[in-house]
């Protein structure tokens, strides 16, 4: 149950910091507004969620321990959270394929037997609903604007596509946790997240890259360097003075 | 729902306990400072024994950075009127809605100048009443608001969202 709580905390972490990296640089004021605090809905999910891993862990590690004292390698997320930022397009097209897999997600864990994770996804729930509703329109604008941003969201769909499959892994751990009533089946998210995604891609001109291979290793703490990369600006101050608060 | 304890208005118990909900009137939204704890909802549940009370509050946004400042106030205030130990709990289910938003709460809301949730689909401008009013951006200053422009009078305006 460990792992499966960390990579479900690690992804919206991963996700959250990288959305942070937008401040200040936001396309224009509003979005920039709007981009962290999606960033701050998702990193309160993710406060959440590892301070459940915390308490399962139960050596006496917070959630904090877990955020800033593990190495990249004790990291459990998917590969498409700690992909760089690259131009607006991406980011949002990822932010797309992330909202909604997380409304999938949490619709399901909301019935989870565990309590704990259902009351965390009850209240995510109503979060990325909103978020996907933003990230929808976005989606719309640019596959339908100007040349410019339909061959920036080809561009984004080409380089992401590879690494949205690792979002549905299938592990012999999972597996008990599905039957146990506890985590989400991932087959039962891939056929949700694929129809949605590709009903949206039919109305668009975009189109999926051919190419066959597929991102894995990141549930196994087998990232991109650019993952090693963000921890080092990320717990640099808990790495440099060790339990400081303030 | 898993702990209809919590659902609706809080329950005011006894005597006592209505004298520390008088109190907790004080404690208000760091961000929103005429809108109180109370008002905004997120007080479930006030109990208290001898020697100790107790405050069940609920996050607004899981990310929301107001609420470590809202139990610390919540500490503050009441340590300092009654001599008992204060446990603030967070309960995260039932997740907060704008429902439990009070109609005194959104009244003030207004008057401050910002559109309270409503789900008629209705948003008026705050400084004019026109309802002439256009979507800027889905996020405003703070997560629970989205901005909003009066194509009447041109002033921009935050609405706090259903949520
Ligand atoms: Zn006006």
């Amino acid at each position: 149950m460990y792992n499966y709580i960390q990579n479900l905390a690690d992804n919206t972490l991963i996700l959250g910091q990288r959305l942070a990296q937008w401040c200040g640089h936001g396309p224009f004021l509003e979005e920039d507004l709007a981009l962290t605090n999606t960033s701050l809905d998702i990193l309160g999910q993710a406060q959440m969620l590892l301070n459940l891993a915390a308490e399962i862990k139960g050596d006496g590690s917070t959630a904090d321990d877990l955020a800033f004292l593990r190495d990249a390698i004790g990291f459990k997320n998917v590969i498409l959270v700690e992909q760089p930022n690259g131009d607006f397009a991406h980011t949002m097209l990822r932010q797309y394929f992330m909202d909604v897999y997380h409304v999938h997600l949490y619709t399901i864990l909301s019935g989870s037997s565990n309590q704990s994770l259902a009351e965390i996804a009850e209240k995510s729930l109503k979060e990325v609903t909103y978020h996907l509703e933003r990230s929808q329109l976005w989606m719309q604008r640019l596959a339908h604007g100007t040349k410019e941003s339909i061959d920036r969201l080809q561009n984004a769909l080409n380089e992401l596509w590879h690494y949205t499959h690792e979002l549905f892994e299938e592990s012999e751990e999972l597996d008990d946790l599905v039957e146990q009533g506890i985590a989400a089946d991932p087959i039962h998210l891939k056929i949700h997240w694929e129809a949605d995604v590709k009903e949206w891609l039919a109305s668009t001109a975009l189109t999926i890259p051919k190419t066959g291979w597929k991102a894995t290793g990141g549930l196994n703490g087998h990232h991109s360097e650019y993952l090693g990369l963000m921890l080092c600006e990320m717990q640099f101050l808990q790495r440099a003075y060790p339990d400081c608060e303030w | 729902m898993k702990c209809s304890f919590y659902r609706g208005p809080i329950q005011i118990v006894n005597g006592s306990n209505q004298q520390i909900l008088k109190v907790l009137k004080g404690v208000t939204d760091p961000e929103i400072p005429v809108l109180s704890l109370q008002d905004l909802g997120v007080i479930r549940n006030v109990s208290s024994s001898d020697m100790t009370i107790e405050v069940t509050i609920t996050p607004t946004y899981s990310g929301c950075p107001a609420m470590e400042l809202m139990e610390q106030s919540i500490v503050e205030l009441l340590s300092g009127e009654f001599s008992k130990e204060i446990i603030v709990i967070t309960k995260l289910s039932p997740a907060w809605t704008t429902d439990w938003m009070t109609e005194h709460g959104k009244k003030v809301l207004f008057e401050y100048g910002i559109m309270p949730p409503t789900k008629t689909g209705k948003i008026i401008c705050p400084q004019c009443q026109s309802q002439q009013v256009e979507l800027i951006s889905q996020f405003g200053s703070t997560a629970c608001k989205a901005l909003y422009r009066c194509t009447d009078c041109l002033e921009p305006f935050d609405y706090f969202k259903c949520h």
